[in-house]
Protein backbone atom coordinates (compact mmCIF):
# COMPACT_ATOMS: atom_id res chain seq x y z
CA UNK A 1 0.00 0.00 0.00
CA UNK A 2 0.90 3.59 -0.72
CA UNK A 3 2.60 5.71 2.15
CA UNK A 4 0.17 8.31 1.99
CA UNK A 5 -1.36 9.58 5.12
CA UNK A 6 -5.01 8.29 5.96
CA UNK A 7 -7.95 11.48 4.64
CA UNK A 8 -8.93 11.79 8.24
CA UNK A 9 -7.39 10.53 11.80
CA UNK A 10 -8.45 10.43 15.10
CA UNK A 11 -6.08 10.28 17.92
CA UNK A 12 -7.56 10.41 21.54
CA UNK A 13 -10.16 12.34 20.74
CA UNK A 14 -12.03 13.19 24.16
CA UNK A 15 -14.62 15.48 24.82
CA UNK A 16 -17.35 16.29 27.86
CA UNK A 17 -20.30 18.26 28.01
CA UNK A 18 -20.65 19.45 31.89
CA UNK A 19 -18.78 16.41 33.42
CA UNK A 20 -20.14 13.84 31.32
CA UNK A 21 -17.57 12.19 29.25
CA UNK A 22 -19.18 11.50 25.49
CA UNK A 23 -15.63 10.44 24.27
CA UNK A 24 -13.22 8.95 25.90
CA UNK A 25 -9.99 8.30 23.93
CA UNK A 26 -10.78 7.73 20.38
CA UNK A 27 -8.84 6.49 17.77
CA UNK A 28 -9.95 6.16 14.13
CA UNK A 29 -8.77 6.30 10.77
CA UNK A 30 -10.44 6.45 7.06
CA UNK A 31 -8.05 5.73 4.18
CA UNK A 32 -8.88 7.23 1.13
CA UNK A 33 -11.46 5.93 -1.22
CA UNK A 34 -12.57 4.00 2.33
CA UNK A 35 -15.89 4.01 3.75
CA UNK A 36 -16.10 2.97 7.66
CA UNK A 37 -19.10 2.51 9.52
CA UNK A 38 -19.64 3.45 13.55
CA UNK A 39 -22.08 1.39 14.79
CA UNK A 40 -23.07 1.89 18.47
CA UNK A 41 -26.04 2.47 20.83
CA UNK A 42 -28.45 5.82 21.10
CA UNK A 43 -25.70 7.79 22.76
CA UNK A 44 -22.76 5.94 22.54
CA UNK A 45 -21.37 9.42 21.20
CA UNK A 46 -21.17 8.61 17.23
CA UNK A 47 -22.91 11.76 16.65
CA UNK A 48 -20.47 14.13 18.74
CA UNK A 49 -17.43 11.97 17.06
CA UNK A 50 -18.77 13.50 14.05
CA UNK A 51 -19.65 17.14 14.51
CA UNK A 52 -16.19 17.00 16.69
CA UNK A 53 -14.28 15.50 13.51
CA UNK A 54 -16.41 18.49 11.41
CA UNK A 55 -14.98 21.03 14.04
CA UNK A 56 -18.93 22.08 14.81
CA UNK A 57 -17.73 20.35 18.35
CA UNK A 58 -14.78 21.86 20.21
CA UNK A 59 -12.50 18.81 21.40
CA UNK A 60 -11.02 18.55 24.82
CA UNK A 61 -7.87 16.14 23.95
CA UNK A 62 -6.41 15.06 21.53
CA UNK A 63 -6.02 15.36 17.75
CA UNK A 64 -8.14 15.46 14.57
CA UNK A 65 -6.03 15.07 11.52
CA UNK A 66 -6.91 15.94 7.53
CA UNK A 67 -4.34 14.52 5.00
CA UNK A 68 -2.31 14.84 7.97
CA UNK A 69 -2.77 18.56 9.63
CA UNK A 70 -4.18 18.58 12.43
CA UNK A 71 -7.52 20.65 12.18
CA UNK A 72 -8.26 20.76 15.54
CA UNK A 73 -4.89 23.01 16.51
CA UNK A 74 -5.79 26.23 17.55
CA UNK A 75 -3.76 27.88 14.81
CA UNK A 76 -5.90 26.45 12.03
CA UNK A 77 -9.11 28.13 10.82
CA UNK A 78 -11.68 26.48 11.51
CA UNK A 79 -13.66 27.13 8.42
CA UNK A 80 -10.88 26.53 6.02
CA UNK A 81 -10.99 22.37 7.46
CA UNK A 82 -14.60 22.72 7.57
CA UNK A 83 -14.62 23.37 3.45
CA UNK A 84 -12.78 20.42 2.63
CA UNK A 85 -15.07 18.09 4.39
CA UNK A 86 -19.28 17.35 4.66
CA UNK A 87 -21.57 16.68 6.80
CA UNK A 88 -24.95 15.09 6.26
CA UNK A 89 -27.36 15.24 9.02
CA UNK A 90 -30.31 12.94 10.64
CA UNK A 91 -32.36 16.37 10.23
CA UNK A 92 -31.59 16.69 7.17
CA UNK A 93 -31.41 20.28 8.08
CA UNK A 94 -31.79 21.87 4.65
CA UNK A 95 -32.70 25.86 4.64
CA UNK A 96 -36.62 25.83 4.47
CA UNK A 97 -36.11 29.73 3.15
CA UNK A 98 -34.30 28.67 -0.18
CA UNK A 99 -35.07 26.63 -3.19
CA UNK A 100 -33.58 22.89 -3.73
CA UNK A 101 -31.39 24.52 -6.22
CA UNK A 102 -30.38 27.31 -4.07
CA UNK A 103 -29.10 24.94 -1.20
CA UNK A 104 -27.09 23.62 -2.87
CA UNK A 105 -25.51 26.65 -4.48
CA UNK A 106 -25.14 28.72 -1.83
CA UNK A 107 -21.81 26.93 -0.11
CA UNK A 108 -19.95 26.79 -3.18
CA UNK A 109 -20.72 30.73 -4.63
CA UNK A 110 -20.40 31.95 -0.93
CA UNK A 111 -17.74 29.78 0.56
CA UNK A 112 -15.62 28.26 -2.18
CA UNK A 113 -15.85 31.21 -4.60
CA UNK A 114 -16.99 29.63 -7.71
CA UNK A 115 -18.30 31.56 -10.11
CA UNK A 116 -22.22 31.68 -9.59
CA UNK A 117 -22.54 30.16 -13.46
CA UNK A 118 -20.32 27.20 -13.50
CA UNK A 119 -21.75 26.63 -9.87
CA UNK A 120 -25.23 26.42 -11.09
CA UNK A 121 -23.72 24.13 -13.84
CA UNK A 122 -22.21 21.73 -11.70
CA UNK A 123 -25.16 21.79 -8.87
CA UNK A 124 -28.50 21.09 -11.72
CA UNK A 125 -26.02 17.95 -13.43
CA UNK A 126 -25.43 16.20 -9.65
CA UNK A 127 -29.40 17.00 -8.67
CA UNK A 128 -30.60 15.64 -12.26
CA UNK A 129 -27.90 12.73 -10.95
CA UNK A 130 -29.44 11.60 -7.99
CA UNK A 131 -32.99 12.10 -9.74
CA UNK A 132 -33.84 15.69 -8.84
CA UNK A 133 -33.55 17.69 -11.85
CA UNK A 134 -37.31 18.65 -11.48
CA UNK A 135 -37.14 19.62 -8.44
CA UNK A 136 -34.57 22.24 -8.80
CA UNK A 137 -37.10 25.62 -7.77
CA UNK A 138 -39.35 23.72 -5.16
CA UNK A 139 -38.61 24.59 -1.73
CA UNK A 140 -37.55 21.62 0.82
CA UNK A 141 -41.04 21.16 2.57
CA UNK A 142 -42.62 20.36 -0.79
CA UNK A 143 -40.44 17.23 -1.02
CA UNK A 144 -40.48 13.79 0.84
CA UNK A 145 -38.21 13.23 3.45
CA UNK A 146 -35.91 11.14 1.26
CA UNK A 147 -36.14 13.50 -1.46
CA UNK A 148 -34.85 15.87 1.24
CA UNK A 149 -31.85 13.95 2.06
CA UNK A 150 -30.71 13.33 -1.38
CA UNK A 151 -30.92 17.31 -1.73
CA UNK A 152 -28.81 17.08 1.35
CA UNK A 153 -26.14 15.11 0.08
CA UNK A 154 -26.28 16.36 -3.12
CA UNK A 155 -25.44 19.98 -1.39
CA UNK A 156 -22.93 18.12 0.60
CA UNK A 157 -21.32 16.70 -2.61
CA UNK A 158 -21.26 20.26 -4.43
CA UNK A 159 -18.51 21.39 -1.87
CA UNK A 160 -16.38 18.76 -3.81
CA UNK A 161 -15.33 17.17 -0.15
CA UNK A 162 -12.73 14.91 0.60
CA UNK A 163 -14.38 13.14 2.93
CA UNK A 164 -17.89 13.02 3.67
CA UNK A 165 -19.48 12.19 7.15
CA UNK A 166 -22.82 10.58 7.36
CA UNK A 167 -24.85 11.15 10.25
CA UNK A 168 -27.56 8.33 10.88
CA UNK A 169 -28.86 9.99 7.59
CA UNK A 170 -31.90 7.38 7.09
CA UNK A 171 -32.96 7.44 11.17
CA UNK A 172 -35.65 10.23 10.31
CA UNK A 173 -37.33 8.80 7.33
CA UNK A 174 -39.93 6.74 6.75
CA UNK A 175 -38.64 2.81 6.26
CA UNK A 176 -39.99 3.18 2.49
CA UNK A 177 -38.04 6.18 1.73
CA UNK A 178 -34.95 4.58 3.43
CA UNK A 179 -33.36 2.46 0.36
CA UNK A 180 -33.38 5.33 -2.20
CA UNK A 181 -30.91 7.57 0.44
CA UNK A 182 -28.82 4.44 0.71
CA UNK A 183 -28.70 3.55 -2.63
CA UNK A 184 -27.02 6.99 -3.30
CA UNK A 185 -24.64 5.87 -0.41
CA UNK A 186 -24.15 3.31 -2.56
CA UNK A 187 -23.12 4.73 -5.69
CA UNK A 188 -20.92 7.20 -3.67
CA UNK A 189 -18.98 4.41 -2.21
CA UNK A 190 -18.59 2.85 -6.10
CA UNK A 191 -16.84 5.85 -7.14
CA UNK A 192 -14.50 6.09 -4.35
CA UNK A 193 -15.77 8.88 -2.33
CA UNK A 194 -14.27 8.57 0.61
CA UNK A 195 -16.35 8.46 4.18
CA UNK A 196 -17.53 7.72 7.40
CA UNK A 197 -20.79 6.83 8.40
CA UNK A 198 -22.62 6.67 11.54
CA UNK A 199 -25.18 4.22 11.43
CA UNK A 200 -28.24 1.80 12.19
CA UNK A 201 -28.45 0.20 9.23
CA UNK A 202 -26.75 -3.03 10.05
CA UNK A 203 -27.00 -4.56 6.64
CA UNK A 204 -26.07 -1.69 4.60
CA UNK A 205 -22.90 -1.18 6.84
CA UNK A 206 -22.00 -4.35 5.71
CA UNK A 207 -22.45 -4.01 2.41
CA UNK A 208 -20.52 -0.65 2.25
CA UNK A 209 -17.99 -0.08 4.65
CA UNK A 210 -14.36 -1.47 4.62
CA UNK A 211 -14.48 -0.89 8.13
CA UNK A 212 -17.33 -1.42 11.34
CA UNK A 213 -16.12 0.18 14.73
CA UNK A 214 -18.17 -0.79 17.53
CA UNK A 215 -18.67 2.69 19.79
CA UNK A 216 -19.40 2.00 23.18
CA UNK A 217 -19.57 4.85 26.21
CA UNK A 218 -17.62 6.94 24.47
CA UNK A 219 -14.86 4.51 23.28
CA UNK A 220 -14.08 2.14 19.78
CA UNK A 221 -14.53 -1.59 21.86
CA UNK A 222 -14.30 -3.34 19.05
CA UNK A 223 -13.54 -3.00 14.87
CA UNK A 224 -12.94 -5.09 12.00
CA UNK A 225 -14.18 -6.29 8.37
CA UNK A 226 -18.08 -6.13 8.79
CA UNK A 227 -18.24 -9.55 7.65
CA UNK A 228 -16.01 -10.53 11.02
CA UNK A 229 -17.44 -7.83 13.38
CA UNK A 230 -20.87 -8.45 12.75
CA UNK A 231 -21.13 -12.25 12.03
CA UNK A 232 -18.84 -13.27 15.15
CA UNK A 233 -18.40 -10.48 17.61
CA UNK A 234 -15.67 -10.61 20.28
CA UNK A 235 -16.86 -8.29 23.05
CA UNK A 236 -19.20 -9.02 24.87
CA UNK A 237 -21.25 -5.48 24.68
CA UNK A 238 -20.95 -6.14 20.72
CA UNK A 239 -22.87 -9.25 21.29
CA UNK A 240 -25.35 -7.66 23.00
CA UNK A 241 -25.70 -4.63 20.81
CA UNK A 242 -26.22 -6.88 17.90
CA UNK A 243 -28.99 -9.30 19.89
CA UNK A 244 -30.88 -6.19 20.60
CA UNK A 245 -31.05 -5.28 16.79
CA UNK A 246 -31.61 -8.49 16.19
CA UNK A 247 -34.48 -9.16 18.30
CA UNK A 248 -36.16 -5.71 17.45
CA UNK A 249 -35.42 -6.91 13.22
CA UNK A 250 -32.92 -4.41 12.52
CA UNK A 251 -30.13 -6.39 11.08
CA UNK B 1 -74.61 47.48 23.69
CA UNK B 2 -72.85 49.71 21.29
CA UNK B 3 -76.57 51.75 20.66
CA UNK B 4 -77.29 51.76 24.60
CA UNK B 5 -73.72 53.84 25.02
CA UNK B 6 -74.62 55.88 22.21
CA UNK B 7 -78.17 56.61 23.55
CA UNK B 8 -76.46 57.46 27.22
CA UNK B 9 -74.37 59.40 25.48
CA UNK B 10 -76.31 61.73 23.20
CA UNK B 11 -79.23 62.00 26.44
CA UNK B 12 -76.54 62.82 29.29
CA UNK B 13 -76.82 66.51 30.32
CA UNK B 14 -73.58 67.84 29.31
CA UNK B 15 -73.95 66.30 25.75
CA UNK B 16 -74.96 69.56 24.14
CA UNK B 17 -71.57 70.95 25.70
CA UNK B 18 -69.33 68.55 24.84
CA UNK B 19 -71.13 68.25 21.27
CA UNK B 20 -69.98 72.09 20.85
CA UNK B 21 -66.72 72.20 22.08
CA UNK B 22 -65.50 68.52 20.30
CA UNK B 23 -67.73 68.14 17.19
CA UNK B 24 -68.04 71.38 16.02
CA UNK B 25 -68.24 70.65 11.97
CA UNK B 26 -67.01 74.16 10.93
CA UNK B 27 -64.02 75.03 13.95
CA UNK B 28 -62.71 71.18 12.58
CA UNK B 29 -62.68 72.41 9.07
CA UNK B 30 -60.93 75.53 9.88
CA UNK B 31 -58.17 73.67 11.63
CA UNK B 32 -57.72 70.60 9.42
CA UNK B 33 -55.40 72.20 6.83
CA UNK B 34 -53.34 72.79 9.61
CA UNK B 35 -53.74 70.22 11.57
CA UNK B 36 -52.77 68.28 8.35
CA UNK B 37 -49.65 70.52 7.57
CA UNK B 38 -48.51 69.23 10.95
CA UNK B 39 -48.98 65.67 10.46
CA UNK B 40 -46.63 65.40 7.37
CA UNK B 41 -44.18 66.50 10.09
CA UNK B 42 -45.28 63.68 12.01
CA UNK B 43 -45.01 61.07 8.90
CA UNK B 44 -41.60 62.36 7.99
CA UNK B 45 -40.00 62.00 12.11
CA UNK B 46 -41.98 58.25 11.87
CA UNK B 47 -40.16 57.37 8.72
CA UNK B 48 -36.62 58.40 9.71
CA UNK B 49 -37.04 56.97 12.93
CA UNK B 50 -38.38 53.48 12.23
CA UNK B 51 -35.21 53.54 9.79
CA UNK B 52 -32.97 54.38 12.38
CA UNK B 53 -35.00 51.48 14.63
CA UNK B 54 -34.96 48.79 12.46
CA UNK B 55 -31.30 49.34 12.01
CA UNK B 56 -30.19 50.16 15.32
CA UNK B 57 -32.43 47.37 16.75
CA UNK B 58 -30.47 44.54 14.17
CA UNK B 59 -27.23 45.90 15.77
CA UNK B 60 -28.03 45.68 19.26
CA UNK B 61 -30.18 41.82 17.98
CA UNK B 62 -26.56 40.52 16.70
CA UNK B 63 -24.79 41.42 19.43
CA UNK B 64 -26.83 40.36 22.42
CA UNK B 65 -26.87 37.01 20.13
CA UNK B 66 -23.65 36.48 19.29
CA UNK B 67 -21.84 34.12 21.16
CA UNK B 68 -18.06 35.22 20.11
CA UNK B 69 -16.10 35.52 23.33
CA UNK B 70 -13.94 38.98 22.30
CA UNK B 71 -17.71 40.70 21.95
CA UNK B 72 -18.58 40.06 25.92
CA UNK B 73 -18.17 43.76 26.67
CA UNK B 74 -20.40 44.78 24.24
CA UNK B 75 -22.91 42.03 24.94
CA UNK B 76 -22.80 43.62 28.63
CA UNK B 77 -23.33 46.86 26.81
CA UNK B 78 -26.42 45.87 24.78
CA UNK B 79 -27.90 43.80 28.03
CA UNK B 80 -27.88 47.03 29.79
CA UNK B 81 -29.12 49.27 26.86
CA UNK B 82 -32.34 47.48 26.53
CA UNK B 83 -33.07 46.89 30.13
CA UNK B 84 -32.35 50.73 30.18
CA UNK B 85 -34.48 51.76 27.67
CA UNK B 86 -37.35 49.10 27.67
CA UNK B 87 -37.40 49.91 31.30
CA UNK B 88 -38.14 54.08 30.92
CA UNK B 89 -41.49 55.68 30.07
CA UNK B 90 -40.83 56.86 26.56
CA UNK B 91 -42.39 60.41 27.79
CA UNK B 92 -39.48 60.74 30.13
CA UNK B 93 -36.95 60.00 27.24
CA UNK B 94 -37.83 62.43 25.41
CA UNK B 95 -37.41 64.88 28.35
CA UNK B 96 -34.20 64.08 29.45
CA UNK B 97 -33.31 64.05 25.92
CA UNK B 98 -34.69 66.91 24.15
CA UNK B 99 -34.21 69.13 26.56
CA UNK B 100 -30.98 67.82 28.80
CA UNK B 101 -29.10 67.27 26.12
CA UNK B 102 -29.18 71.27 24.23
CA UNK B 103 -28.30 71.96 28.60
CA UNK B 104 -25.13 70.88 28.17
CA UNK B 105 -24.35 73.31 25.52
CA UNK B 106 -21.54 70.86 23.64
CA UNK B 107 -20.64 72.45 21.02
CA UNK B 108 -21.04 70.01 17.48
CA UNK B 109 -24.30 68.41 19.63
CA UNK B 110 -27.49 69.05 17.07
CA UNK B 111 -29.80 71.16 19.40
CA UNK B 112 -33.15 70.90 16.78
CA UNK B 113 -36.09 69.08 19.05
CA UNK B 114 -37.40 67.14 15.93
CA UNK B 115 -33.79 65.64 15.44
CA UNK B 116 -33.55 65.31 19.85
CA UNK B 117 -36.66 64.12 19.85
CA UNK B 118 -36.43 61.21 17.16
CA UNK B 119 -33.15 60.32 18.38
CA UNK B 120 -35.25 59.56 22.05
CA UNK B 121 -37.96 57.76 20.26
CA UNK B 122 -35.35 55.95 18.04
CA UNK B 123 -33.64 55.14 21.18
CA UNK B 124 -36.74 53.61 22.86
CA UNK B 125 -38.06 51.43 20.43
CA UNK B 126 -35.10 50.40 18.82
CA UNK B 127 -34.39 48.11 22.78
CA UNK B 128 -37.80 46.88 22.15
CA UNK B 129 -37.13 46.12 18.23
CA UNK B 130 -33.51 44.15 19.63
CA UNK B 131 -35.48 42.14 21.33
CA UNK B 132 -37.55 41.14 18.60
CA UNK B 133 -35.10 40.56 16.47
CA UNK B 134 -33.36 38.32 18.71
CA UNK B 135 -36.73 35.94 19.70
CA UNK B 136 -36.64 35.41 15.99
CA UNK B 137 -32.96 34.29 15.88
CA UNK B 138 -33.05 32.52 18.50
CA UNK B 139 -36.49 30.49 17.40
CA UNK B 140 -34.19 29.59 14.90
CA UNK B 141 -32.79 25.80 14.80
CA UNK B 142 -29.12 25.03 15.71
CA UNK B 143 -28.88 22.49 13.41
CA UNK B 144 -29.19 25.36 10.38
CA UNK B 145 -25.89 26.75 11.73
CA UNK B 146 -24.24 23.66 11.98
CA UNK B 147 -25.34 22.67 8.83
CA UNK B 148 -24.26 26.28 7.07
CA UNK B 149 -20.99 26.12 8.87
CA UNK B 150 -20.37 22.67 7.88
CA UNK B 151 -20.55 23.04 4.43
CA UNK B 152 -17.84 25.77 4.76
CA UNK B 153 -19.49 29.30 5.09
CA UNK B 154 -18.44 31.50 7.97
CA UNK B 155 -20.22 32.59 10.95
CA UNK B 156 -21.18 35.86 9.38
CA UNK B 157 -22.10 34.15 6.36
CA UNK B 158 -23.94 31.90 8.18
CA UNK B 159 -26.05 34.66 10.36
CA UNK B 160 -26.48 36.56 7.03
CA UNK B 161 -27.95 34.04 4.29
CA UNK B 162 -29.09 31.57 6.78
CA UNK B 163 -30.45 32.55 10.25
CA UNK B 164 -31.63 36.11 9.38
CA UNK B 165 -33.78 35.75 6.30
CA UNK B 166 -35.79 33.02 8.47
CA UNK B 167 -35.76 35.02 11.78
CA UNK B 168 -36.59 38.66 9.87
CA UNK B 169 -39.30 36.39 8.07
CA UNK B 170 -40.57 35.03 11.34
CA UNK B 171 -40.86 38.73 13.34
CA UNK B 172 -42.56 40.42 10.85
CA UNK B 173 -46.03 40.99 12.76
CA UNK B 174 -44.58 41.75 16.08
CA UNK B 175 -42.50 44.35 14.11
CA UNK B 176 -45.56 45.97 12.33
CA UNK B 177 -46.88 46.22 15.94
CA UNK B 178 -43.93 47.96 16.83
CA UNK B 179 -44.10 50.26 13.81
CA UNK B 180 -47.92 51.00 14.90
CA UNK B 181 -47.20 51.84 18.82
CA UNK B 182 -43.97 53.98 16.92
CA UNK B 183 -46.52 56.23 14.84
CA UNK B 184 -48.40 57.08 17.55
CA UNK B 185 -45.88 57.93 20.09
CA UNK B 186 -44.36 60.75 17.24
CA UNK B 187 -47.03 62.86 19.31
CA UNK B 188 -44.95 62.73 22.17
CA UNK B 189 -42.03 65.27 20.00
CA UNK B 190 -44.55 67.69 20.71
CA UNK B 191 -43.42 68.49 24.28
CA UNK B 192 -40.31 69.97 22.75
CA UNK B 193 -41.92 72.40 20.51
CA UNK B 194 -41.96 71.30 17.32
CA UNK B 195 -45.60 71.98 15.23
CA UNK B 196 -46.76 68.38 14.47
CA UNK B 197 -50.17 67.25 14.34
CA UNK B 198 -51.04 66.98 18.07
CA UNK B 199 -49.06 70.18 18.63
CA UNK B 200 -50.48 72.13 16.12
CA UNK B 201 -54.52 70.91 17.69
CA UNK B 202 -53.55 71.53 20.77
CA UNK B 203 -52.63 75.63 19.98
CA UNK B 204 -55.51 75.91 17.69
CA UNK B 205 -57.95 74.16 20.74
CA UNK B 206 -56.96 76.47 23.22
CA UNK B 207 -56.79 79.55 21.29
CA UNK B 208 -60.56 79.24 20.58
CA UNK B 209 -61.90 76.94 23.78
CA UNK B 210 -62.52 74.46 21.21
CA UNK B 211 -61.00 71.08 21.30
CA UNK B 212 -62.45 69.95 17.64
CA UNK B 213 -58.73 70.45 16.11
CA UNK B 214 -57.93 67.29 18.48
CA UNK B 215 -60.27 65.22 16.62
CA UNK B 216 -58.67 66.39 13.39
CA UNK B 217 -55.79 65.21 14.45
CA UNK B 218 -57.05 61.92 15.94
CA UNK B 219 -58.90 61.03 12.57
CA UNK B 220 -55.29 61.48 10.45
CA UNK B 221 -53.47 59.05 13.30
CA UNK B 222 -56.36 56.70 12.52
CA UNK B 223 -55.91 57.30 9.14
CA UNK B 224 -52.70 55.79 9.18
CA UNK B 225 -52.75 53.76 12.39
CA UNK B 226 -56.19 51.40 10.99
CA UNK B 227 -54.53 50.39 7.70
CA UNK B 228 -51.50 49.70 9.08
CA UNK B 229 -53.18 47.23 11.97
CA UNK B 230 -55.10 45.92 9.09
CA UNK B 231 -52.11 45.13 7.30
CA UNK B 232 -50.60 43.35 10.30
CA UNK B 233 -53.64 41.39 10.76
CA UNK B 234 -53.07 40.11 7.33
CA UNK B 235 -49.70 39.38 7.54
CA UNK B 236 -49.97 37.46 11.00
CA UNK B 237 -53.08 34.86 9.33
CA UNK B 238 -50.94 34.94 6.13
CA UNK B 239 -48.10 33.51 8.24
CA UNK B 240 -50.35 30.69 10.23
CA UNK B 241 -51.85 29.63 7.32
CA UNK B 242 -48.41 29.35 5.52
CA UNK B 243 -47.13 27.55 8.85
CA UNK B 244 -49.92 25.03 8.94
CA UNK B 245 -49.95 24.21 5.27
CA UNK B 246 -45.89 23.52 6.33
CA UNK B 247 -44.81 26.19 3.38
CA UNK B 248 -41.08 27.47 4.18
CA UNK B 249 -41.50 30.66 6.37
Amino acid sequence: MSAAPPVLEVQGVTKSYGGVEVLRGVDLSVREHEAVALIGASGSGKSTLLRCIDLLEEIDDGDVLLDGEVITDPSVDPVRARRSLAMVFQAFNLFPHLTVLDNVLLAPSRAHGMQKEAAADSARELLARFGLGERERDYPDRLSGGQQQRVAIVRALATRPRALLLDEITSALDPELVGEVLEVVRELKAEGMTMLIATHEMGFARDVADEICFLHEGRILERGAPGRVLAEPERPETQRFLRRLLAAGRV
Amino acid sequence: MLGALAALILTSKGWPNVRETFFDWNAFKDAFPDVLDGFWLDIKIFMVVEIAVLALGLVVALVRSSGAPALFPFRLLAASYTDVFRGLPVILVVYLIGFGIPALELSGVPSDPVVLGGVALALCYAAYVAEVYRAGIESIHPGQTSAALSLGLTSAQSTRHVVLPQAVRRVIPPLLNDFIALQKDVALVSILGPLEAFRVAHIEASSTFNYTPLLAAAVLYLAVTVPLTRVVDHVTARDRLLRSAGAPV
